[in-house]
């Protein structure tokens, strides 16, 4: 029973949970800053991107070390291995959190061109397929983490469907086409962290089945 | 676990090193004791053992020193090369040297023969079961026997029933018995010591058992078998209550010219002698000179013995 | 498509250690010029297993056998086949160097001279193969009668090697061949058992599982006396179907 390496896997894999709790945190308080306009927040949003970045750092670090001495092998290096592959989509959800907060920032005190109902709601579904993906890792549930990618068409669908309208109402009133472009390019950037998400899935995925390839949903 | 949970880890364990270290200080202290009783006790034992020593050689000095002083003088080239005589002075041992030399030329070849093959039997042949370690223990029992109870053997079979009297061949048979079990035991050792992995990489290359005994085993076993027959055949050089039951004499008319001749052996020759040291005082010096020269014939056969040992003493 | 050529093939090969179940019911083929490595925790009759291959537990007496165990189709526990025939094409190296207290060359040479070669000019080219086969010949060509105990460990080894090479066996077996060694000597070792590979077959048992991962085309993984699995090494080590093998190879035991 090598003790001290399991203790050593399970620490790894906490420490992956944790940076995914503050990526998800980032992603609710940009949104929250957006909806309720408290740009404190959405300045904390951006402060606190660093933590999650070097949360990065110090999990790669480990993972190398890890691989180099203790030479994990079968479904062990698939964990190991999948952590150091999310932890870089965990980073780069943070980095969008970070792109939605400024752009809350930038909007500011501006009324809202229309009600904000579509992208909660987008954001609603992205953070319950993240918050699922992460419960999949957590009990090796690989039907959840399926069904959790299964999600991304309908996400990918609601970006579609708010562009449209978007680009509708810029097409009958060209004065707003400022918010319009942000509040565009916030439904892109809540659709790639769903993307990053379907990544984490497949992840799963491949702990479980030990196929590599790109998985259609 | 929470980051909580491992804090409180880490403070019991600090209080639990805290406290070994306390206890360490303590039992330190024991020790030095110990060890210095422990000191004491190894210095009064090399006292003891290299006393007990001393005693041993003293002993053995003593004995050397006796013979010697009766034996100064008297062994010269004519004591060992005259034949006996009435006049204790003129009287030499050559009779007796080449009669124990005829001893050994039967003895030596046939002991080593049958008692070498026997222990290859033994060693690698026989199953390992109930009968062959009965036969084992049987043989190294007989090699403790007293040499007398051979003597009566011989005396029976070989000088009564095949009617060979107190011939060479008589004497030589019985000591031959005399020998075997211990060439047969001492050659077993050798043949244990090869080790089983050497024997392994000549089986694992494709030899049978034959080729591996004669290949491999014998040329390793050799120098025991031979340390262990010189050791087996100095003792029989030595041996004399055999000869006696036998009816070896101690005045023979000639010089024995073919193995049913009569014979005389170095060991009757002491014996009668210091026998009838009784009568004539010289007698006491002619066995006192006999001993030493088989003392000296001992001693270079087991040197002898050692040399060939710690030549090839290998490094397995 | 490469058509593999079954070397040895196991039927239901059952082996007990007087009352020792020591073997049981194991099936397995062994492919020419492959590597097949063979790993289990202690006492889990590997080593017993390949020493049967070769027949060397005929010489312990409480050992008895049954099922088969085809040498190119041939059951090697036939009472017609000589067993010295079987070893000479089935050689095998064992855990300890164990040259013989002989000169080097006389080491090589044991078993071609056993087995009827007696001319001296052959003897020394076969000697001269076998050694460069077993990367040993530049470092002993100058001294082919020093004694072969003044060698190395690892030289020893290679010795051995070049020994079990003289008789031009088919199969090489080899019994934790490096475990005794230190991890240059095992380097050199296991290049040249990756050398080997091309004209030989090879069945290596090893504790260290890195070891088989490193060398081996095939691994069989053994626990208890029954053979678990058997697969190309890259999926026993990455994703193995059974269970236990997974845990013996991520240290979960053993």
């Amino acid at each position: 029973m090598r003790k001290e390496y399991l203790k050593t896997i399970k620490g790894m894999e906490n420490q992956m949970l944790e940076m995914a709790l503050k990526s998800e945190e980032s992603i609710e308080k940009a949104m929250k800053s957006l909806i309720s306009r408290d740009l404190e927040l959405a300045k904390k949003v951006v402060d606190d991107d660093i933590i999650i970045n070097n949360m990065e750092i110090q999990i790669e670090m480990d993972v190398i070390r890890l691989l180099t001495l203790e030479n994990p092998v079968a479904r062990d290096f698939r964990r190991v291995s999948s952590v150091f592959k999310i932890i870089t989509d965990l980073e780069r959800i943070g980095d969008l959190a970070v792109n939605i907060a400024k752009l809350s920032i930038e909007i500011g005190e501006e009324d809202f061109i229309k009600p904000l109902v579509d992208l909660p709601r987008m954001y609603e579904m992205v953070r319950e397929m993240l918050s699922n993906s992460l419960k999949a890792f957590v009990e090796n549930d690989m039907n959840l983490a399926i069904k959790v990618a299964e999600k991304d068409d309908i996400v990918d669908d609601l970006h579609l469907q708010i562009n449209e309208e978007l680009l509708q109402m810029i097409s009958k009133n060209s004065e707003i086409i400022n918010q319009a472009m942000k509040l565009m390019f916030i439904s892109r950037y809540l659709e790639r962290i769903a993307d990053h998400v379907t990544n984490i899935c497949e992840r799963i995925i491949y702990i479980e089945t030990n196929e590599v390839s790109k998985h259609e949903f | 676990m929470d980051y909580q949970e491992q804090i409180n880890i880490k403070k019991i364990k600090k209080e639990k090193t805290n406290i070994n270290k306390k206890q360490n200080n303590y039992t330190f202290e024991i020790s030095r004791k110990r060890i210095n009783n422990r000191i004491l006790l190894n210095n009064i034992l090399k006292k003891v053992f290299s006393l007990s020593t001393v005693f041993a050689l003293l002993v053995l000095g003593l004995l050397f020193y006796r013979i010697a002083i009766d034996a100064k003088g008297w062994i010269d080239l004519q004591f060992l090369t005259s034949n006996l005589s009435i006049f204790a002075e003129k009287a030499g041992i050559k009779g007796a040297i080449i009669g124990t030399v005829w001893l050994m030329l039967i003895v030596a070849p046939i002991t080593m023969s049958i008692g070498v093959i026997t222990a290859i039997y033994l060693e690698e042949y026989a199953e390992k079961n109930k009968l062959s370690a009965f036969l084992k223990v049987n043989i190294s029992n007989l090699a403790g026997v007293p040499s007398v109870i051979f003597g009566l053997l011989g005396l029976t079979v070989f000088g009564r029933l095949m009617n060979l009297g107190s011939s060479i061949l008589a004497g030589g048979l019985t000591m031959s018995l005399l020998v075997l079990p211990i060439i047969v035991v001492s050659s077993q050792e050798a043949l244990k010591s090869v080790p089983s992995y050497m024997k392994e990489a000549s089986y694992a290359l494709g030899a049978d058992k034959w080729t591996t005994i004669r290949k491999v085993v014998l040329p390793v076993a050799l120098p025991g078998i031979l340390t262990g027959s010189i050791l087996s055949l100095s003792r029989a050089i030595g041996e004399t209550a055999p000869l006696v039951v036998l009816g070896i004499p101690t005045l023979i008319m000639k010089y024995p010219t073919s193995a049913m001749d009569n014979f005389t052996a170095l060991p009757i020759q002491i014996y009668y002698w210091t026998l009838d040291a009784v009568l004539t005082r010289e007698y006491a010096n002619l066995a006192a000179a006999t001993i030493v020269v088989l003392l000296a014939i001992l001693f270079l056969m087991n040197s002898i013995a050692i040399i060939i040992r710690n030549k090839f003493q290998k490094r397995y | 498509m490469k058509t593999e050529e079954i070397v040895f093939d196991v039927k239901k090969l059952n082996l007990w250690y007087g009352e020792n179940h020591a073997l049981k019911d194991i099936e397995f083929k062994i492919m020419k010029n492959e590597i097949t490595a063979i790993i289990g925790p202690s006492g889990c009759g590997k080593s017993t297993f390949v020493k049967t291959l070769n027949r060397m537990t005929d010489n312990v007496s409480i050992a008895r056998t049954e099922g088969e165990v085809l040498y190119h189709g041939r059951n090697i526990f036939d009472e017609k086949l000589r067993v010295e025939e079987l070893r000479t094409k089935v050689g095998m190296v064992f855990q300890k160097p164990n040259p013989f207290p002989k000169s080097i060359f006389e080491n090589v040479v044991y078993g071609p001279r056993i087995h009827g070669i007696k001319d001296k000019k052959v003897l020394m080219e076969i000697a001269e193969r076998s050694l460069k086969h077993a990367a040993l010949w530049d470092e002993v060509k100058d001294r082919l009668n020093d004694n072969a105990y003044g060698l190395s460990g690892g030289q020893q080894q290679r010795l051995c090697i070049a020994r079990c090479l003289a008789v031009e066996p088919e199969v090489i077996l080899m019994d934790e061949p490096t475990s005794a060694l230190d991890p240059i000597a095992t380097n050199k070792i296991e290049d040249l058992i990756e050398d080997l590979k091309k004209e030989y077959t090879i069945v290596i048992v090893t504790h260290s599982m890195q070891q088989a991962a490193r060398i081996s085309d095939k691994t069989a993984f053994f626990l208890m006396g029954d053979l678990i699995e058997v697969d190309r090494t890259d999926v026993i080590f990455t994703n193995p179907r059974d269970q236990k093998t997974e845990d013996y190879i991520t240290g979960r035991f053993g």
